[in-house]
C-alpha cells in the first residue's frame, strides 16, 4: 500500500501544479534564496529519506537483516569509533589512497607534460599509453596479486595505475589545446623555456589538469574499495567484507556511507583548490 | 588670442589623459626587405617585396583581405620565415627590440591586467608596466582580470604590453578592427600620441582607408602579393577628417577598387 502511494506521488512530480509553473523562483528574492543561503534546502531530501527509512525499518516492512535502520548504523559507527577500529581502518584506507594517488598522479602529470610539450616524447609513448588506457585497470587484479601478493604494495599499485591515465590524458590534452595565439604572443614578448612553461603553458592547461585530478580522485576511491574488498586485512573495504561474514549489515552499510562521506570530502577539497587556482576562469568567477 | 587659449586647453586635456611614457629619444628601428617571397604550399602569397622603412616612420599597410598584408607583418615579426630574400631589422638583436599588437588582444586570462602588461619584462624593469598602463589611461584597472574589461580596454592593455619594453619597432596587426567606431577613433589618437612621444617605428596593417589616411607617414597598398602603391602622406598632425585627408582616401580607394569605380 505504502509503496503504491509513493509510486503515485512519484508519477505526479514531473507535473508540478500550475501555480508553481507560473511563478518560477526568482534568483534575486524570495524565501527559497534565504533558506538556500543557510544551506537548509540541500538537507531537506536526505533528512526526509532518513526519516522514511527509519519508519520503514521500525514498522518491520523492511527486514533489519537486509537493510538495518539508520539508528543501528549510527550505533555501529559509535561503537567502532570507541573501540578504535574505525579510525584505524579509515586512516589505513586514506593513507593507501593518498600514496597511490601521489605516485600515479605524479607520474601521469610528468608523462602528460612530456607528451604535451615534446613531439618526440609524444611519438615515443603516447600511442602505447592510449592503448593501455583502454584496459580496465581492475582487470589487472589477478596479475597484481601474483606480483605483489595481497599486501600494501598491491593496493597502492592498483590505485596508482587507475589514477595515472586520467591525469596523463588531461595534462597532455590541456597542453595541446592551449590557444596557439597566446603562445605566439608569449614568444614575441620574449618568453621561452621555463618562463614560457610556468607563465603560459601550465596555467593554460590547468583547467584541463584539474578535470583530470577530480576524475582521478573518483577512480582512486573506486579502485581502493575494490582492492580492499577483494584482498586485505585492514581498511574500510576489509571492515565491510569482514562484517558481511558475520551478517553485521549495519557495519557494511556504515562502510558504504564512509566511502560516500570521504569521497564527498575529497571532492569538496578539490573544488576549493580549483576555485582558488582558477579564480581567473569565468566558470569559477565569484558571483 | 582665444584660439591660442583653446589650443592650450586642448593640449592640457591631452596631456592629462595620456601621461608621457618617456621623452622622445630612442631611435626607431630601420626595416629593410630584399626580394622577399613567401609561399604557402605552392601558392605564392608575397613575391619580390623590396622595402625600406626609415627609423621612426609610421607605415600603414593596406589591402583587401587575402592580399598578403598580414603575412608581410608576420614576416617582419619573425613569426614567418621568408622563402626567398631576407628581412633585416637594423643591427639590433635584443629581445625587446620589437613587439606586436594583435587584433584579438591575446591577453592571458589568468594574469591580472598589470601582470599581462609586465609579461616578459625582466624583474628589474617591471616598474615600466605601471608606466605603460598609465600611458594608456588604465592605471586604475591594474588589478582586474582581463575578462571584466571591454573590448576597447583590452586593446589598450595589449597596447600597453607592446609599449612596456620600450621597443624600437611596433607591429600592429589590425588592432582596431573589432572595435566600435568611437573607440576606434580614440585608440587611433592614443596610438598616434604614444608613437610621437616614443619615436618607435610603427607598421600598422589595416583595411580601413580612413585610418590609413589619418595615421600614416607612408601608405603601402598590397595587391596580389606585391606593393601596388607606395604613397607618402605629408600632412600635419594630429589630422582630422577634411579635404586633404579625403583626397588621400580617394586616391587609395581608386587604386583599391580599380577600374570599376572609375567607370561608375
Amino acid at each position: 500500500m505504502a509503496v503504491t502511494q509513493l509510486a503515485a506521488r512519484a508519477s505526479e512530480s514531473p507535473h508540478p501544479p500550475a501555480s508553481a509553473r507560473q511563478a518560477p523562483p526568482s534568483p534575486a528574492s524570495g524565501r527559497g534564496v534565504f533558506w538556500g543561503r543557510l544551506g537548509v534546502t540541500t538537507w531537506v531530501v536526505p533528512i526526509l529519506l532518513l526519516l522514511v527509512w527509519e519508519a520503514l525499518s521500525a514498522s518491520g516492512i523492511v527486514p533489519q537483516r537486509k537493510l538495518p535502520s539508520p539508528h543501528s548504523v549510527a550505533l555501529a559507527f559509535w561503537q567502532l569509533t570507541r573501540s578504535g577500529e574505525l579510525p584505524r581502518d579509515v586512516f589505513v584506507s586514506t593513507l593507501r589512497a593518498a600514496v597511490g594517488f601521489a605516485i600515479g598522479g605524479g607520474l601521469g602529470f610528468a608523462f602528460g607534460l612530456a607528451a604535451g610539450v615534446s613531439r618526440l616524447a609524444e611519438n615515443l609513448f603516447d600511442g602505447t599509453l592510449q592503448m593501455l588506457r583502454m584496459v580496465p585497470h581492475l582487470a589487472l587484479i589477478p596479475l597484481i596479486i601474483v606480483w605483489f601478493g595481497i599486501g600494501e604494495s598491491a593496493k597502492v599499485f592498483l590505485v596508482a595505475v587507475g589514477v595515472f591515465f586520467p591525469i596523463y590524458y588531461n595534462t597532455y590534452h590541456g597542453i595541446r589545446t592551449i590557444d596557439a595565439g597566446l603562445l605566439e604572443m608569449a614568444r614575441i614578448q620574449g618568453l621561452k623555456g621555463f618562463d614560457l612553461f610556468w607563465q603560459v603553458i601550465f596555467p593554460g592547461a590547468l583547467p584541463s589538469i584539474m578535470v583530470g585530478v577530480r576524475y582521478g580522485l573518483g577512480i582512486m576511491w573506486l579502485t581502493l574499495i575494490v582492492a580492499e574488498t577483494i584482498a586485505g586485512s585492514s581498511g574500510i573495504g576489509f571492515m565491510t567484507m569482514n562484517a558481511r561474514e558475520f551478517m553485521q549489515t549495519n557495519v557494511v552499510l556504515l562502510g558504504i556511507l564512509l566511502y560516500a562521506a570521504l569521497g564527498k570530502l575529497i571532492d569538496m577539497a578539490a573544488r576549493r583548490i580549483e576555485k582558488g587556482a582558477l579564480a581567473w576562469h569565468p566558470s569559477f568567477a565569484q558571483a | 588670442m582665444a584660439s591660442l587659449v583653446r589650443a592650450g586647453v586642448s593640449f592640457l586635456e591631452r596631456s592629462v589623459e595620456v601621461a608621457p611614457l618617456r621623452p622622445a629619444l630612442s631611435a626607431g628601428l630601420p626595416v629593410r626587405l630584399r626580394n622577399v617571397a613567401k609561399f604557402f604550399g605552392s601558392r605564392s602569397v608575397l613575391q619580390d617585396i623590396d622595402l625600406t622603412i626609415e627609423p621612426g616612420q609610421f607605415v600603414v599597410i593596406i589591402g583587401r583581405s587575402g592580399s598578403g598584408k598580414s603575412t608581410l607583418l608576420r614576416l617582419l615579426a619573425g613569426l614567418e620565415t621568408p622563402d626567398a630574400g631576407d628581412v633585416h631589422l637594423g643591427d639590433d638583436a635584443s629581445p625587446g627590440r620589437l613587439r606586436v599588437m594583435f587584433q584579438d588582444g591575446r591577453l592571458l586570462p589568468w594574469r591580472r591586467v598589470i601582470d599581462n602588461v609586465a609579461l616578459g619584462l625582466p624583474k628589474a624593469e617591471r616598474g615600466r608596466a605601471a608606466t605603460a598602463l598609465q600611458a594608456v589611461g588604465l592605471a586604475d584597472r591594474a588589478n582586474e582580470w582581463p575578462r571584466v574589461l571591454s573590448g576597447g580596454q583590452k586593446q589598450r592593455v595589449a597596447l600597453a604590453r607592446a609599449l612596456a619594453a620600450n621597443p624600437r619597432l611596433i607591429l600592429l596587426d589590425e588592432p582596431l578592427g573589432a572595435l566600435d567606431a568611437l573607440t576606434r577613433l580614440e585608440m587611433q589618437g592614443l596610438i598616434e600620441d604614444l608613437w610621437r612621444q616614443s619615436g618607435f617605428t610603427a607598421v600598422l596593417v589595416t583595411h580601413d582607408v580612413a585610418e590609413a589616411a589619418l595615421l600614416a607617414d607612408r601608405i603601402l597598398l598590397i595587391e596580389d602579393g606585391g606593393i601596388a602603391l607606395d604613397l607618402r602622406v605629408d600632412l600635419p598632425r594630429p589630422r582630422r577628417a577634411g579635404p586633404a585627408v579625403a583626397e588621400i582616401e580617394a586616391q587609395i580607394l581608386d587604386r583599391l577598387l580599380g577600374g570599376s569605380r572609375r567607370a561608375a
